[in-house]
Parts: structure tokens; sequence; C-alpha cells
């Protein structure tokens, strides 16, 4: 019993993780409708800057916040330089240059910050009074960070005009533009706001798996399971269903199918969800009346 | 009458196909306006054009007090800005948002927040089925409360004109009677001018002041609307007696 406690919370922690970048990914798909492939990388690189300033001598929390703000104006550009001028273009088209610009923001990684495995500090230390028998300090520390990033997130869409004005351009853009809405700058601000989480979601992963370039590669398909299985379209589902993948994949992995199949439980369930449930399990159908 | 729009050489187009050929006309300040035309006369497309939503090419001007301003060339947004509320064909709702942040959009590009509550409560009052429903998802209302709401939405940007493409489109006719009621109360009460599209000729030649008939993008007649409304060619082919 106690191995099994210890196993579901386990699960949770790394599923706060998974969380995040489902968070991010949903992010993008609300205002999009795409799934940005490079999340993980840009997260990736959004960490080796906040490790970057940490070694210029900043404070841990003087780095978190420089990171984010970076990030932001970095996702926002990337959307406007990048992805602007194919607005337009077809599915697939998107979906190369996503491609592109993960294998960009992977080699960029290794080129300034070279391959070498990193330790990157964690603000909550091992021995704080957060820390809990199941629970290490850094856990708890993730999961009230990532429910501040979500209780700003629903605070922002819910009660600002441009948060209400973001919803309406992904919602129907045609009619965005009719009241006036600057329909394809909401779009670098969906980008630059997922930028931002998953700025956060790999400052957080970095003390658990180590900073590399290619740490995020694996975690973006959980977030991605995740994402999927809570419902695209979801923010709340979206971190539920991180938790969800985090545990699941845990338990799986202690006592069915062994520690090296782990990432097949990512795979199996989202091809399982876009099979049995395309909607997720939160994901809203739109009711519409003709 | 002052003038408070003028199109010249308005031509339009989806991709290379031209839809309007050289269209020129005029709204006055106050009035209602309305093109008539069968399916494919470009009357819609008038419509985008003035929002910039199709191609153009020509001159098209609204003068809101200070001088004509050129709308061709401009974005969307900024046409918005000058105060052209455009209800689209369809309506146009935000149907997964509520009723209250539907109207809370058409006021997105204002700042004066104490005057934005003032005109929802004023709508509330043109459509009292609509505060019933305030808090409801658009996506639930019925054809002629969407309709409603989308012509409130438009209201909501405190418009210079107002542009209605088929409002009748789809409802019943006891809807339509209280819709055209309305906004015959909109243009007489508050000063709204408007540009109307319509299928329906009578109703449309009913309400408004001026009327224009567009055949396959050319302007084929216009005139007051009582003169158009007697118009032998116009009640054979359009009026259907």
């Amino acid at each position: 019993m106690e191995a099994l406690l210890y196993q579901v919370f386990s699960g949770l922690a790394n599923g706060i993780i998974y969380g995040s970048v489902a968070l991010a990914l949903v992010m993008i798909y609300q205002a999009t409708h795409h799934i940005n492939f490079a999340q993980g990388e840009m997260a990736t690189f959004s960490t080796f800057i906040a490790w970057w300033l940490m070694q210029e001598g900043w404070g841990y929390w003087a780095a978190f916040f420089i990171t984010v703000g970076i990030s932001f104006v970095g996702g926002l550009l990337v959307q406007r330089i990048v992805l602007r001028p194919i607005e337009k273009a077809p599915v697939l088209t998107n979906v190369i240059v996503f491609i592109g610009l993960l294998l960009i923001f992977n080699a960029l990684a290794g080129m300034l910050f070279d391959h070498t495995i990193k330790s990157f500090a964690s603000p909550f230390p091992k021995d704080s009074f957060l820390a809990t028998k199941y629970f290490s300090a850094h856990q708890i520390g993730s999961a009230g960070v990532l429910l501040v990033v979500l209780f700003a997130l629903f605070a922002f869409f819910r009660y600002t005009s441009v948060g209400l004005a973001m919803r309406a351009a992904a919602q129907n853009p045609d009619s965005a533009k009719l009241v006036g809405i600057r329909v394809s700058w909401m779009l670098g601000l969906g980008w630059g706001l997922a930028a931002a989480i998953g700025a956060v979601a790999g400052m957080m992963v970095a003390p658990i798996v180590f900073l590399d370039p290619n740490m995020m590669a694996g975690i973006l398909l959980y977030g991605f399971a995740g994402a999927l299985l809570g419902g695209i379209d979801n923010p709340l589902g979206a971190v539920f269903g991180g938790l969800l993948v985090g545990v699941l994949e845990n338990l799986l992995g202690a006592y069915v199918i062994g520690t090296e199949l782990k990432l097949t439980v990512a795979l199996v369930l989202i091809v399982g969800t876009l099979t049995l449930r395309p909607d997720g399990l939160f994901g809203k159908k739109v009711v519409t009346r003709v | 009458m002052a003038k408070l729009f003028e199109a010249k050489k308005l031509c339009a187009f989806y991709g290379a196909t031209q839809v309007l050929f050289d269209v020129d006309f005029s709204i006055e300040q106050g009035k209602i306006t309305t093109i008539l035309g069968a399916n494919g006369a470009g009357k819609t497309t008038t419509l985008r054009a003035l929002c910039q939503i199709v191609k153009t090419t020509g001159s098209m001007t609204l003068n809101a007090g200070n001088g004509d301003v050129q709308i061709v060339g401009k974005a969307t947004d900024a046409v918005v800005r000058m105060g052209v509320a455009h209800v689209p064909d369809g309506r146009g709702t935000f149907t997964a948002l509520s009723v209250e942040d539907n109207l809370r959009l058409g006021a997105y590009v204002r700042s004066d927040r104490d005057a934005v509550a003032k005109d929802m409560e004023h709508c509330f009052k043109l459509f009292p089925r609509l505060r019933e429903r305030r808090t409801q998802q658009a996506g639930t209302l019925s054809g002629g409360e969407q309709q409603m709401l989308a012509i409130s939405r438009a209201l909501m940007l405190k418009p210079k004109l107002l542009l209605l493409d088929e409002p009748s489109f789809g409802l019943a006719p006891l809807i339509v009677a209280e819709i055209f009621r309305i906004m015959r109360q909109i243009n007489e009460e508050d000063g709204v001018s408007m540009l109307l599209v319509e299928q329906n000729a009578s109703l449309a030649l009913n309400l408004a002041h001026h009327a224009y008939l567009l055949e396959t993008g050319n302007v084929a007649l216009s005139g007051p609307a009582e003169q158009i409304k007697n118009d032998e060619s116009v009640r054979r082919a359009y009026l259907g007696y």
C-alpha cells in the first residue's frame, strides 16, 4: 500500500509538469487550431536562458521572471516573423514549419549552451517546510506555481477585455475582425502566452530531469497526451489530463509494463483518445442551432 | 442632406473574378438606404467591400463629421474603428460565448466604459428577450434571437453607419416584422444611418428612404424608395404583382 501510494504521488508530481506543457499546447491550439510541435524545444531554450542568467549571478526569482518575460516576447516574435506569412496556408505547411522551429531551437540551444547535461537549481530547497512524506519540496512548490499560472490565465480570459477578444478571435476570426479586433495580433499574443507558460514548465522540470537540449522531448509527448485526454480546447481539462497521464504512466510502469515501455503509455493514450473520444474527457462540443 | 458615405467606381473581386463593376452609390446621413437585387447581383459583396473584407478598387469615403476619409486600402478593424458596424449574413455571433460577452465584444474598440454599460441597457430595452438570455450561450438562442443579438452587437459600437445583410433571412414572418419595426425605431430615435441588403424587396422598400437596384454587379436603377416601389419593371421582377 505504501509503495502504491508512493507511485501515485510521484506520478502526480510528474503530472504537474505534463499539465503545464499541456496547458501551453492548449493555449496555442485555442488561438490557432494548430499543435505546436516546437513547444518543448522552445521551453528548453527558455530554461537555458534562465540557467545562463543564474550563471551570470542573478537570483532565482529574478532569473525566473526575466525568462518568462523574454519567452513571452520571443513567442510573440516567432508568430509575427515566422508564422504570420503562412497564416492562410494549409495545415501541413504549418506542421512543417513547427518541425523546422523544433530543429532550430534544439540546435540553437546546443550551439549556444553546448550539449553537456547541467544541473538546474530549484527555488524550493529540500529541507524547506514544504517537504512532506510523499512529496518533495520541489514537487509541492511546482504544483503551487502551476496553480498560480492556471488561476492567472483563468482570470485573464474571464475578466479582461483582451482575454475576451482572444477567445472571440480564436472562435470566429471573421466576426472578430468585424468588431474591430486585430486577429493577427491575438494569435501573436497566444504564442507569447504559450511560450511563457512553456518557460515556466521548463524551469520546473529542469531540477528533476537535468537540463540539456533534449530535455523536453519525451515530456512534450506526455503533455500532448494529457492535453488530448483532457480535451484540447479546455485549459483546466489539459491540466487534469496531464495529472492523469502522470499517474497512469507511473502505475503502469511500476506494476504492469515496466519502466522501459513507459513512453508507450503516452502514445497509446494519444491513439486511444483520438479514436474513442476525440473531444477528450472535458472537451466541449459547441452547441449550435440553425 | 449631407452625404455620410459615397462610393465611386467601386469594383470588387474574389480572386480573379470581378463581382462589382464601377458601382456608384451614396448613403445620406440619418437615412436608411437599401440595395436590392437577385442572387449573385453583388449585394453581399458590396457590404463586404465596404468593410474591406474583399479586394476592392475605386473610392469609398465616409464623412463622420470631420471630412471625407478614404476606406479603400484600410484593414477591416480600422474601418470598424471609423464607426462602421456590420451585421453579416449568417449573423456572425460568437456562438460559444454568452449573450453579454457578445455585446461586450461589440464595444471592443470603445474606451468609454460607463457609456458602454448604458448602451447595453439600451439594447436590452430594444430587445427584452436578450435580457432574459444574457448569460446564455449565444449558440443556443433561436434564429430570431440570434439576429437580435447580431444587431445589438453592432449597435454596441455606437456606429456611424450600420450595415445589415439580409436580417430577414430564415426567420418567421412575425419575427421579421418585429425586427424591422425595431430597425425603424433605431433609425428614427437614435438617428443611426443604415445600409440594408435584402432579398425581400417589399419589406426593404417599406423601410428604406432610398434604394439601389443591382444587376450582375452594376447599378441598374436608383432613386427614392417610394419611386422604386412604383417602378413597373421592379414591381414585376422583384415585388411580384
